[in-house]
């Protein structure tokens, strides 16, 4: 990563920590480094994300809680904090306390093959696309095993729920990752950002504008956003499989959802908005990380305004989105797009 | 045909486009709502709120312990003694009010012949424990001269109509 | 020296979560445990460098074999303690069946018939030296080359496959009413509503 960061680490630990400590130390700086500013930005998009809803539904939103209400995520934090942690008595403890802490670190995880500027990236590895594919395709059981350890028709029927909407849309998100990745033949996701290098005209959001909805409304989907929000909904479910977890272990359940809406908003900026690279050559003095957090932010105010339009849908029409239409409409694309990479370049 | 142009307008996400629109339109809109701890909105002069026993402007007492309102009450949440004085004048001696059964209709300040009863303008009477909403007379005496000068101005507000 | 603890780790996870899938009394467990049986194998694969391998094994069977076991097996109410009674009458074929597996495995594995040596010319042809291009790279080169028609084939026979489920389990049942909500949204005012001016005293 950056190298006034590595002087840091010198700084701090090479005079006096032993040599064969100093790879391990410094990839958990890097870790921290990663992992500290998201929980921020996670605890901020909370907020934000309840401003613009309000916002759009004419009302206030958050505003007592320090200035503008800016503060209130942290108050909630608190406040979860001090709760009591309840289990049920009929709850499959192990499972019951597994179910958040692995939502939570999966939504964490999937950050470490982000790039956020040239170069500034925890590990690049080759097959960085499928590696989030493979960890957003987890993020499933954090749900599946609360849903069922809960021992609660509610919070079960939200789970069955949950895991068949994310296999369902799974499909097609990973049909719209080919599209992509064969334009760009690599599936390194510095690679996919490198390709489209050269202004707003390379974007792969103008070549590929239909694959670009269809993910969109697929990585609503897998977040649980509304309006899929099914495994969640709170007039028929009351909040499915979260309706037996209090405190902490809610939190976790909380923050790992807003992680992973924050991830799928930073994979969307990389695979159609170019990652770091600017739109215009005059813009190009503003750091590229800066235009990362820009399109993320973006994605998310997106991600809040559909929330804030659209009705939740019923679960016979998810299906049918996910298998009747999505299904062959980027199934046709993954030909279609192959084709003329083939045939035309 | 109209088949054809009916899923070309589904496809192209139109209806949905449309109702984005609109709501980034209400985004910038002021907001509708009262920001309520801070701004509070009009209330009717007939607001039936937490109650209130009144004083006359001499000091004495309004109460004259008919019991009307005891009487008329759906809810049976006011309990009413009474003996009388030393001076020979009829007052209440207990006049507890049960806020928790009160359904706050109003008939007791409408049954009481001398303004002795009021439901006053204060809404935000929330407490930590149930028993603190078990009202006495001397609870409801404070009340009312806390809020006299509004009630007061409530009742002359409403006189013409009665 | 990590990589020796790293694979002693994720290898003897890997085992001990394949002795409970067998062993443990709730069925959920059982899945639960073969999860982290294929997460640690796809650890193992990204120990030998294949990355690709791991991150389909994850993709494919965490993600979504295992999702639709673990559905199944949450909403099936499988007493198991019935299911133990017959083990002993099986035992005798079931350990048949597992040695003669064993032997065979010891057999493919001894003959050489995985010696990259032994793999014929056309296959190291395909398969250009690992620093060159990434694993990824290298295993569509063998794919789409030597074994398309192996790859094709295989390809085919999952379809025909999915295509005797979806024919075996799909039925039209008579008397259903179907939502149609392309019609349904096309209605419009005029379709569905008649205005008629009714003279006073007459009726429609």
């Amino acid at each position: 990563m950056d190298s006034w960061f590595y002087s840091v680490f010198e700084f701090l630990f090479a005079g006096w920590l032993p040599e064969i400590l100093h790879t391990p130390v410094w990839i958990v700086m890097l870790i921290l480094a990663i992992v500290l500013p998201l929980l921020i930005a996670v605890a901020f998009s909370v907020y934000f994300d309840r401003k613009i809803w309000a916002a759009m539904q004419m009302r206030r939103g958050p505003n007592v809680v320090g200035p503008f209400g800016l503060l209130q995520s942290f108050a909630d934090g608190l406040k979860l904090f001090l709760k009591e942690t309840i289990v049920p008595s009929q709850a499959n403890k192990g499972i019951f306390i597994l179910a958040p802490m692995l939502t939570f670190i999966l939504a964490l995880i999937g950050w470490a093959v982000i790039p956020f500027d040239a170069k500034m990236v925890l590990s690049d590895i080759n097959v960085g696309v499928l590696y989030i594919f493979a960890i957003s395709s987890l993020g499933v059981y954090g749900i599946i095993m609360s849903g069922w350890a809960s021992n609660s028709r509610y919070a079960f029927l939200g789970s069955l729920r949950s895991a068949a909407q994310m296999v369902s849309y799974e499909v097609s998100i990973g049909f719209v990752l080919v599209t992509v990745l064969v334009w760009v033949g690599s599936l390194n996701l510095t690679d996919v950002v490198e390709a489209q290098a050269g202004g707003i005209q390379n974007w792969f959001v103008l070549s590929h504008l239909p694959m670009f909805v269809i993910f969109l409304i697929s990585a609503l989907a897998e977040t649980n956003r509304p309006p899929f929000d099914l495994p969640e909904a709170e007039a028929e479910l009351v909040a499915g499989y979260q309706v037996e977890y209090s405190s902490m272990a809610f939190a976790l359940f909380f923050l790992g959802e807003y992680a992973n809406i924050l991830l799928m908003c930073a994979l969307m900026s990389i695979l159609f908005l170019g990652g770091w690279y600017a739109p215009f050559p005059f813009l190009e003095f503003i750091p590229g990380w800066a235009w990362m957090f820009i399109k993320i932010a973006f994605f998310f105010f997106v991600f809040a305004w559909v929330k804030a339009t659209v009705p939740r849908y019923r679960y016979d029409q998810l299906m049918r989105l996910g298998w009747k239409v999505f299904l062959p409409l980027s199934l046709a694309a993954v030909v279609i797009y192959s084709g003329i990479k083939v045939y035309l370049f | 045909m109209t088949g054809l142009i009916r899923s070309a307008k589904s496809l192209l996400l139109l209806e949905f486009l449309a109702g984005m629109w609109l709501t980034l339109k209400y985004f910038f809109r002021p907001k509708a709502t009262l920001n309520y701890p801070y701004e509070k909105g009009p209330l009717s002069p007939r607001f039936r709120g937490e109650h209130a026993l009144r004083r006359y402007p001499n000091g004495e007492e309004r109460c004259i312990a008919c019991k009307l309102c005891e009487a008329i009450c759906p809810a049976q949440a006011i309990t009413i003694e009474a003996e009388p004085r030393e001076d020979g004048s009829r007052r209440t001696t207990r006049y507890d009010i049960d806020m928790t059964k009160c359904i706050y209709c109003g008939f007791c300040q409408e049954a009481c012949p001398v303004d002795a009863i009021v439901e006053g303008p204060n809404f935000e009477f929330a407490t930590e424990t149930r028993e603190e909403l078990m009202y006495n007379k001397e609870k409801l005496l404070e009340n009312g001269a806390r809020w006299e000068r509004e009630i007061a101005q409530n009742i002359a507000a409403d006189a013409p109509y009665r | 020296m990590i990589e020796a603890l790293a694979f002693y780790l994720f290898a003897g996870i890997t085992v001990f979560s394949g002795f409970m899938v067998i062993s443990s009394k709730n069925p959920v467990h059982s899945v639960l445990f073969l999860i982290l049986a294929f997460f640690n194998s796809a650890g193992l694969f990204v120990l030998l460098g294949a990355e690709f391998l791991a991150m389909i094994l994850v993709v494919v069977y965490v993600g979504a074999v295992a999702v639709l076991f673990l559905f199944v097996v949450m909403m099936l109410d499988i007493n198991f303690t019935e299911l133990r009674q017959g083990v002993l009458q099986y035992l005798p074929i079931g350990a048949l069946i597992g040695i003669v597996l064993a032997l065979e495995l010891v057999f493919v594995v001894t003959s050489g018939a995985f010696d990259p040596a032994s793999l014929g010319a056309a296959v190291q042809h395909a398969t250009p030296a690992v620093n060159d291009v990434n694993n990824t790279d290298a295993l569509g080169r063998l794919i789409y080359t030597d074994y398309i028609y192996v790859f094709q084939a295989a390809g085919l026979v999952l379809f025909v496959a999915m295509v005797g489920a979806i024919v075996l389990t799909h039925r039209r049942r008579a008397g259903v009413k179907r939502q149609d909500i392309g019609e349904q949204l096309a209605r419009t005012a005029g379709d569905a509503i008649e205005v008629k001016s009714v003279e006073s005293g007459k009726g429609i």
